[in-house]
């Protein structure tokens, strides 16, 4: 059994009185102890929906319709409040995007670590002071001793999700959700951070699910890839394999669109249009509108996921 | 150390304020009728008059008569009311505690109610609860506080009689000369209605303003984390969220003070309360311009000091903010 298993997930926020939409369409999701999976998708396909929903944290209005989370065999959807707070934060940690809004302004770095090591353990001030400047150092936090008095805002951005890091690490998880850990920090320090979380999670083997829109981030930190498009998983395989050979005509175009794939003196190449909202999907193949290789199928149907792919016409991918 | 700096500059702007009050306060004395005939009466001829209004200094230059005021004015000095023939520092000062505690009443009710219901309204924004109160809150602004005075009056007061709706009732003299209704139940009981008619000026905005400032506090991204953090309902929603809604509270909370004791001349007037409002009504009708003078620069210094406070406040709850001088 896989430690974390998500099937069938929908999340919908209602439109009207009656009517609802679906950000979350039916996403899988299967993950191992340790194992590395990147969620990859441009802005809004669900990739923060899938995060929260894992953790049942989404906000009202919206809400999980459908299907269910599978973490060691339980059901986390379907735990007390109370139960799943001791989930939360501490067998699953999450990393937010924007370091900048993610620590509470008005308390001191020390206060929110400590917090959050007294929500899951029965530790004392003093030994849970000792751990917090532990696990400050371990990410790299110069005189890591004074900065748990430090408000927020008397820290960098790196600085600050170097302690949200280091706050999801205090109760060794067994799973850490990173959504977009470095897309709002600077350009030239994304690259440390994200380093830094490869390296705790190899030498902690934590799991780690990394959302980015990225697809050139997640080759380098993940063992496996999964791509999102509307709501829905589009395709999912070993990293490897979707980098040199995709087989979705979106995921070719993602990798199409990486600077990196770009010849010297070439223009950057886009995918044509852009994503549907969840509030106007095109009916069959959400992609159908973009993509060169739509058909009348594609129109009318809505692609299965099957071999890991959701197309009717797939690319060749590897000859194997 | 800090926190002198902080004091000193505070210090340098009251002064500054205050200078201001003192010279409008002055100025009111040129344009309010004539305090000889209250002084004098009907019968003394206009040649005394001029005599006496020579001897009093009405006749000086309006600079010569403000150095002289401003002199006595540092020196606790305000003149002497015309009516009670008494330092008119000392006639308002009298007044003091009753204003006093009448503002306290109505702020410990504000607080009492405003938080929780202003909390409740954006834990629980569908319940019915919370629409009735929030309707209620609408009403309750657009009514004029005189006709809420007024009915409270008609129904506690007279119709059902359970409260006393006029005067101040029993007192206890403290030592240090402080009268205050706090230690009999009469005086209580007194406080009661006064005290509701007050705070209900502001309380309505304000249940307005902690429910919004909770609400949009709850929706943030640190609340979410803190969540996600797996902290308690209770430590999401009144360490993470509550206390971010602290800032603007105060700083609002601050200014309404101001608002309040303006309002203190009204309520007092309909409850016949005797305190400084009152008197100061008294005063106007009498035309008791060292009186006038006297209860506006005191109730600028009032101001001035409950400014300070609320800024001191401010920055012991705003990390952002550092005293100067303090360790960063
Ligand atoms: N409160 C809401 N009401 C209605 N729709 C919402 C609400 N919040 C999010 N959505 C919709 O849900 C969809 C998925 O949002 P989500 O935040 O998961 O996107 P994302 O993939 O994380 O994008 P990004 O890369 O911008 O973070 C979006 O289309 C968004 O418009
Ligand atoms: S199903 Fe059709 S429209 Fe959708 S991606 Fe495949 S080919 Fe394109
Ligand atoms: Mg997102």
């Amino acid at each position: 059994m896989a430690m974390l298993e998500v099937q069938d997930l929908h999340v919908a926020f209602p439109r009207g009185k009656r009517d609802e939409v679906e950000a979350l369409r039916g996403v899988n999701l299967q993950l191992e102890k340790g194992e590395r999976l990147g969620v990859v998708g441009e802005s809004g396909a669900g990739k923060s929906m899938l995060a929260f929903a894992i953790l049942n944290l989404i906000a009202a209005p919206g809400r999980v319709s459908q299907g269910r989370v599978m973490f060691h065999g339980q059901d986390l959807l379907k735990l007390s409040d109370r139960k799943i707070r001791g989930i939360r934060g501490n067998r699953i940690s999450m990393i937010f995007q924007d370091p900048m809004v993610t620590l509470n302004p008005v308390l001191t770095i020390g206060t929110q670590m400590i917090e959050t090591l007294k929500a899951h353990r029965r530790i004392s001030d003093r030994d849970a002071r000792k751990l917090c400047i532990e696990r400050l150092k371990q990410v790299a936090i110069p005189s890591a001793e004074s900065r748990m008095d430090a408000y927020p805002h008397e820290l960098s951005g790196g600085l600050r999700q170097r302690v949200v890091i280091a706050i999801a690490l205090l109760t060794d998880p067994e799973l850490i959700i990173a959504d977009e850990p470095t897309t709002a920090l600077d350009v030239t320090i994304q690259a440390e951070i994200m380093s830094l979380i490869l390296k705790l999670c190899r030498e902690n083997d934590v799991a780690l699910i990394l959302i980015t829109h990225d697809l050139g981030v997640v080759a380098e930190v993940t063992e496996r890839i999964m791509i999102m498009y509307a709501g829905l998983c589009v395709e999912e395989g070993p990293t490897k394999q979707i980098i040199t050979a995709p087989r979705h005509p979106y995921t070719s175009g993602l990798l199409k669109a990486l600077p990196q794939n770009a010849g010297r003196g070439q223009r950057l190449y886009q995918i044509p249009g852009s994503m549907p909202p969840i509030t106007a999907l095109p009916r069959g193949c959400a992609y159908h509108p973009r993509c060169e290789f739509a058909d009348n199928g594609c129109r009318t149907r809505i692609p299965p996921l099957q071999g890991g792919v959701a197309c009717f016409n797939p690319l060749k991918g590897a000859s194997s | 150390m800090h926190i002198l700096a902080f004091l000193i500059r505070r210090a340098a702007q009251a002064m500054v304020v205050m200078f201001v009050i003192s010279i409008i306060g002055f100025s009111i004395q040129d344009n309010l009728g004539d305090p000889l005939r209250e002084l004098v009466g009907q019968s003394v001829s206009e040649a005394e008059r001029e005599a006496l209004r020579d001897e009093l200094g009405l006749n000086d230059p309006f600079l010569v008569q403000y150095a002289r005021f401003l002199g006595n004015a540092v020196q606790g000095d305000l003149g002497t009311s015309y009516f009670f023939k008494r330092p008119a520092i000392e006639v308002i000062l009298d007044k003091f505690p009753a204003t006093f505690e009448l503002v306290l009443g109505a702020v410990f009710i504000f607080v009492s109610v405003s938080i929780p219901a202003g909390i409740y309204c954006a834990i629980h924004r569908d319940s019915w609860l919370s629409r009735i109160i929030m309707t209620g809150s609408i009403v309750g602004i657009s009514i004029p506080v005189f006709l809420t005075a007024i009915f409270m009056v008609w129904l506690f007061g007279v119709e059902l009689g359970w409260l006393p709706a006029f005067g101040r009732g029993d007192t206890v003299t403290l030592p240090w000369g402080w009268d205050t209704g706090f230690l009999t139940w009469d005086g209580i009981s007194h406080l009661i209605l006064p005290s509701i008619t007050l705070s209900s000026i502001m309380l309505p905005l304000f249940i307005r303003l902690i429910r919004a400032e909770m609400l949009e506090a709850m929706g943030t991204d640190y609340v979410r984390f803190a969540r996600a953090k797996g902290l308690s309902t209770w430590r999401v929603r009144y360490v993470h969220a509550f206390r971010n809604t602290l800032l603007p509270v105060v700083t609002v909370g601050g200014l309404m003070i101001g608002t309040l004791i303006a309002y203190t001349i009204l309520t007092e007037t309909v409850f016949q309360w005797p305190g400084m409002g009152f008197l100061f009504l008294e005063a106007v009708n009498r035309v008791d311009t060292p009186l006038i003078i006297a209860y506006i620069i005191v109730v600028g210094l009032i101001f001035v000091v409950v400014n300070t406070i609320v800024d001191f406040i401010y920055t012991l709850i705003n990390p952002m903010v550092k005293l100067p001088g303090a360790k960063g």
